[in-house]
């Protein structure tokens, strides 16, 4: 890399480099080598960053003029979606805004497990990337508490209400969590404060993320480890950043659509309804983004059990670097685990959805399925196919595939052989 | 000499671990203590009920630490239903005549026992209780029946205080 030899062309900037050397840093990360066949998956990364950015900066404009308070919040949220200049726009990105990082987390993910991005020697970069998700549920939990609305309110009752069921201490933790006997208003203002505090929490464990990244280098859609810089390498800048940028305009035409054509589309008309301790509402639903993981839970008729569930499907993706026992990284070359890769996001959506359903008949026997199917999928089927799969061979460099040459052959023999 | 002096230093350096962990867990406590209820939360520990408005197969629901409480005036028949189950059937076995004083009066905390919802009157298979949420089914007597909860729903602390008041807490 070419950090070390960085030399600033300015006489100023010599001496500032000396003493803290940020121009060198800024140099590594234009200069930084990056595999020259990245395709569009890749640009979640750049595009989560400025959901991060976007939740911050809106919400630290609305915390101006919100009152966590149980009497006044509800109120201070219309107040700033009727009063405050823009309130309407700024709460509306925010709001469509933590369900746009949550879309962009999950293509992120689901892009890591096609290509193996998580394996040998990125495990800590995969590792932290969980981390963050854990940090964004529970920055997205505690956000949704604050609007003070009727699910605002059943869904901190519900929640907090998981902690309940450890055995013997679960009843203090509970009324530690809360400060009270019920989610009242002390539980609100420790909600505010945690909610202000975790996005810098996420943007802490970022840096960590893109540093450990910057190690070994980018994962790429064929998997193969490559030389840096070499002729299968382009530089950051420009070339990833105009990418970058183009997938982030995309994306923001999404975004757009959301908040300025179905702002209310992604939430629950409950959550217009102050906060009621008296009334439950009939169908307490959480965001989308934690519909799979609710699925989860609900499929289990065990209290305890249920809860140990829901947190080992998030807990087993930690593990997932040793679960999944094949060398070979990308998909493009595991002709099994392709399929068993679709199979799962099938069963996640499938799980998505039993979790937005009332959870009885039909519906329940299906969440039931897809749950033994998801923890099959990690517990078994990977570490099995690490062994029993048999894979296309790897092309040697990115280059060779399409210059020609003996591996690129063998490559289309193999394929034909499966084929049969 | 030679030989005591790295002794002298383990015991030292375990000494001063042993300090900086008390010193650590002495600061750390308020700072997790403070989150506990406070003061004026638990000062609302009591509430007085009027009852005299209730009349037979009604409930009234009234807020106690900020959860809802039931106060159901029972029937002749709901009684003689929570009173015939048999121990076997239960799956958190409780006597109806240990949770109701009087049979008349059934007192609950209106919180369902698995994730902590709102129950709705009137509802579910048993007669008594259904959870929205998550589908538990309470009888006559408020014990679950079926579905996810794992407990009764709880019996707080409650006296006449006369004929028309209950006393909660």
């Amino acid at each position: 890399m070419s950090d070390n030899e960085y030399i600033p062309k300015s006489k100023f900037g010599k001496w500032f480099n000396d003493r803290l050397p940020l121009l060198s840093l800024a140099s590594h990360l234009t200069d930084y080598p990056t595999p020259k066949n990245l395709n569009y998956w890749w640009t979640f990364g750049g595009i989560l960053t400025f959901c991060l950015i976007t939740q911050i900066v809106t919400g630290i404009t609305l915390a101006m003029h919100y009152i966590a308070h149980a009497d006044m919040a509800f109120e201070s949220v219309e107040h700033i979606m009727r009063d405050v200049n823009y309130g309407w726009l700024i709460r509306y990105i925010h709001a469509n805004g933590a369900s746009m990082f949550f879309l962009a987390v999950y293509i992120h993910i689901f892009r890591s497990l096609f290509y193996g991005s998580y394996k040998s020697p990125r495990e800590i970069i995969w590792i932290i990337g969980i981390m963050i998700y854990l940090l964004m549920m529970a920055a997205a939990f505690m956000g949704y508490v604050l609007p003070w609305g009727q699910m605002s309110f059943w869904g901190a009752t519900v929640i907090t209400n998981l902690f309940s069921a450890i055995p013997l201490v679960g009843e203090g933790i509970v009324n530690w969590l809360w400060g009270g006997y019920s989610v009242d208003n002390p539980t609100l203002t420790r909600f505010f404060t945690l909610h202000y505090l975790i996005p810098f929490l996420i943007l802490g464990l970022v840096v960590l993320h893109i540093w450990a990244l910057h190690v070994p280098g980018n994962n790429n859609p064929i998997g193969i480890d490559i030389k840096k810089p070499s002729k299968d390498t382009v530089p950051f800048h420009p070339y990833i950043v105009i990418k970058d940028a183009f997938a982030l305009l995309m994306f923001m035409i999404v975004f757009a659509f959301f908040v300025f054509y179905a702002p209310n589309i992604l939430g629950h008309a409950d959550n217009y309804i102050e906060a009621n301790p008296m009334v439950t509402p009939a169908h307490i639903v959480p965001e989308w983004y934690l519909l799979p993981f609710y699925a989860i839970l609900r499929s289990v008729p065990d209290k305890l059990l249920g809860v140990i569930a829901m947190l080992s499907a998030i807990l087993i993706l930690a593990a997932l670097p040793w679960l999944d026992t094949s060398k070979i990284r990308s998909a493009v070359f595991r002709p099994l685990y392709k399929q068993f890769y679709w199979i799962l996001v099938a069963d996640v959506l499938i799980l998505g959805y039993m979790g937005a359903m009332p959870a009885e008949g039909l519906y329940l026997l299906i969440g039931r399925v897809a749950t033994a199917y998801y923890f099959l999928h990690f517990l078994v089927i990977l570490p099995v196919l690490g062994f029993k799969e048999k894979t296309i061979p790897v092309p040697l460099s990115i280059t060779e595939p399409i210059l020609g040459g003996s591996s690129n052959l063998a490559l289309a023999k193999n394929k034909e052989s499966l084929d049969k | 000499m030679s030989d005591k002096k790295p002794e002298r230093r383990e015991f030292l350096f375990t000494a001063t671990y042993a300090v900086g962990v008390v010193g650590v867990g002495a600061v750390a406590w308020p700072m997790i203590d403070q989150m506990n209820p406070d003061a004026s939360v638990k000062a609302l520990a009591s509430t007085e009920v009027d009852i005299s408005s209730v009349s037979p197969g009604k409930t009234i629901t009234v807020l106690w630490r900020g959860k809802p409480v039931f106060i159901r005036r029972r029937t002749q028949d709901e009684i003689a239903e929570a009173r015939s189950v048999k121990m076997e059937d239960l799956k958190h076995p409780e006597k109806d005549e240990d949770r109701a004083k009087d049979p008349e009066w059934l007192v609950m905390l209106g919180v369902c026992t698995h994730l902590g919802c709102v129950p709705l009157n009137d509802k579910g298979d048993y007669d008594g209780w259904f959870c929205p949420c998550h589908g538990s089914h309470y009888d006559t007597s408020g014990r679950i029946r079926k579905g996810p909860a794992p407990l009764n729903m709880a019996i707080p602390k409650y006296e006449f205080i006369n004929a028309n008041t209950i006393k909660i807490g």
